[in-house]
């Protein structure tokens, strides 16, 4: 590797490639255009990508710490009701002899959204701040935030399951917990997050020498 | 005239190359996966979403999952955990649970079916180029896989307190799972994008640029 080639991005003649269809075509001046394939409505840039971005977060992040702290689930019998959290239900996944499951909930319930909000926000601030090092890294770690944002949902869906299943005549019976409630917002949330953000800023005024 | 593709990940110009079939064209600067050679027809793609298309209704005609307690029998399927969380005053939860489980597969084996067929007659138009922005907008919403996953947890967690019996429904969303993958994967999105252009489609005309 001694001489780095000189890369040509789209933006810098003035095109982009359409969202929808990945067409490349000339934009107009003020930076907009029309699809001439799928009339898909094509910018330079997503639009607002780091105020959106951020705005999502934001409600993720406020939603994290309630959804870890509220009761997902609901049991009770004749003679006790317990509420569990997430983490008492991997507790309880541990100490039945699970832990494969264990592990795997902890890291699809509790590790990805924590990670996602926090590799987003490093990304969103690494562009503002307009990092130069490690932009092919980070361009892998979003597609890997893409990649693992949905097995997030594993919980609620646990929870759906057990609820419906766990109604026997009232002598126990499981109902969903207001967390849920929390939980799914911050799945949601980190996702849109993620759409939000446009990669190509990452890479936006990187020259010959990275 | 060779046709650009401009990397969605850091907008890198580059000229398309043809590709060998289940090739995958990836990003000289940054590694991303730009466009691939589907590893086969749309004949084979249509036998995997019917067959998939199968599986669906399977799943939904079926209880998941029976529970037995002391000659007790409880029973749930697909739609019936969903409209029991409703029930439970978690009505957004249900709602997400029921477009990520139900709603967003489902559009996706009628989204694909419509499109194979369409492709197998040759000519396209407006309607099928709305389907196919649909089908990349939901992609990330279909969580079937991530539900089964859910199932196997759920199941670990009853183990102990009850005898669970595994229902029809359940092994026909983890086939449904595996042929809804097979479809996806197969299906050409490049090819029908070039198709439903037609040749009315102007090239990015007039740029001498200097692509890498
Ligand atoms: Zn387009
Ligand atoms: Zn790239």
């Amino acid at each position: 590797m001694s001489e780095a080639p000189a890369f040509v991005t789209a933006a810098r003649l003035g095109l982009a490639s359409c969202p929808d269809c990945a067409l490349v075509q000339r934009l107009g001046a003020d930076g907009r255009g029309r699809c001439p394939r799928c009339h898909a409505f094509v910018t330079l840039r997503k639009p607002n990508s780091l105020p959106r971005t951020w705005a999502f977060l934001l409600a993720a992040t406020v939603l994290y710490p309630i959804a870890n702290l509220l009761p997902i689930m609901r049991s009770g019998n004749l003679f006790n009701a317990q509420d569990d959290t997430i983490l008492s239900g991997i507790a309880y996944l541990w100490v039945s002899g699970s832990w494969p499951l264990a592990l795997v909930v902890f890291v699809a319930s509790v590790l990805v959204p924590l990670l996602k909000i926090i590799a987003l926000s490093w990304l969103a601030l690494s562009v503002q701040r307009h990092a130069r090092r490690h932009r092919r890294q980070r361009t892998h770690l979003y597609r890997l935030v893409e990649l693992v944002g949905r097995w997030s949902m594993l919980d609620i869906f646990v929870v759906t399951l057990l609820s419906a299943l766990v109604q026997l005549n009232s002598l126990a019976e499981v109902s969903a917990g207001p967390g849920a409630l929390a939980f799914a917002g911050v799945v949601v949330f980190t996702m849109l997050a993620s759409h939000s953000f446009d990669p190509r800023l990452i890479w936006d005024g990187a020259g010959r020498d990275d | 005239m060779k046709a650009l593709v401009a990397c969605p990940h850091c907008d890198l110009l580059q000229y398309e190359v043809l590709l060998a079939p289940r090739a995958t064209a990836h990003c000289a600067r940054c590694g991303t996966p730009l466009y691939r050679r589907a590893p086969c027809g749309p004949e084979r793609t249509l036998a995997y979403t019917l067959a998939a298309a199968v599986c669906f209704v399977l799943a939904n005609a079926f209880p998941l999952v029976a529970l037995e307690v002391s000659g007790q029998r409880n029973s749930t399927t697909l739609l019936g955990a969903i409209v029991d969380l409703a029930g439970q005053g978690m009505e957004l939860v249900a709602a997400l649970v029921f477009a990520t489980i139900w709603l967003a597969p489902l559009l996706q084996l009628a989204g694909l079916a419509y499109l194979l067929r369409a492709r197998l007659r040759v000519r396209h138009a407006r309607a099928e180029i709305q389907v196919l922005r649909l089908l990349a907008a939901i992609r990330p919403w279909s969580m079937v896989e991530v539900f089964v996953l859910g199932v196997l947890v759920a199941l670990a967690k009853l183990m102990h307190m009850a005898q669970v019996l595994p229902g029809v429904a359940l092994w026909s969303l983890a086939a449904l799972m595996v042929l809804l993958a097979a479809a996806l994967n197969a299906f050409d999105e490049h090819d029908f994008w070039e198709l439903a252009a037609g040749d009315e489609v102007p090239q990015v005309a007039g740029d001498q640029a200097v692509v890498q």
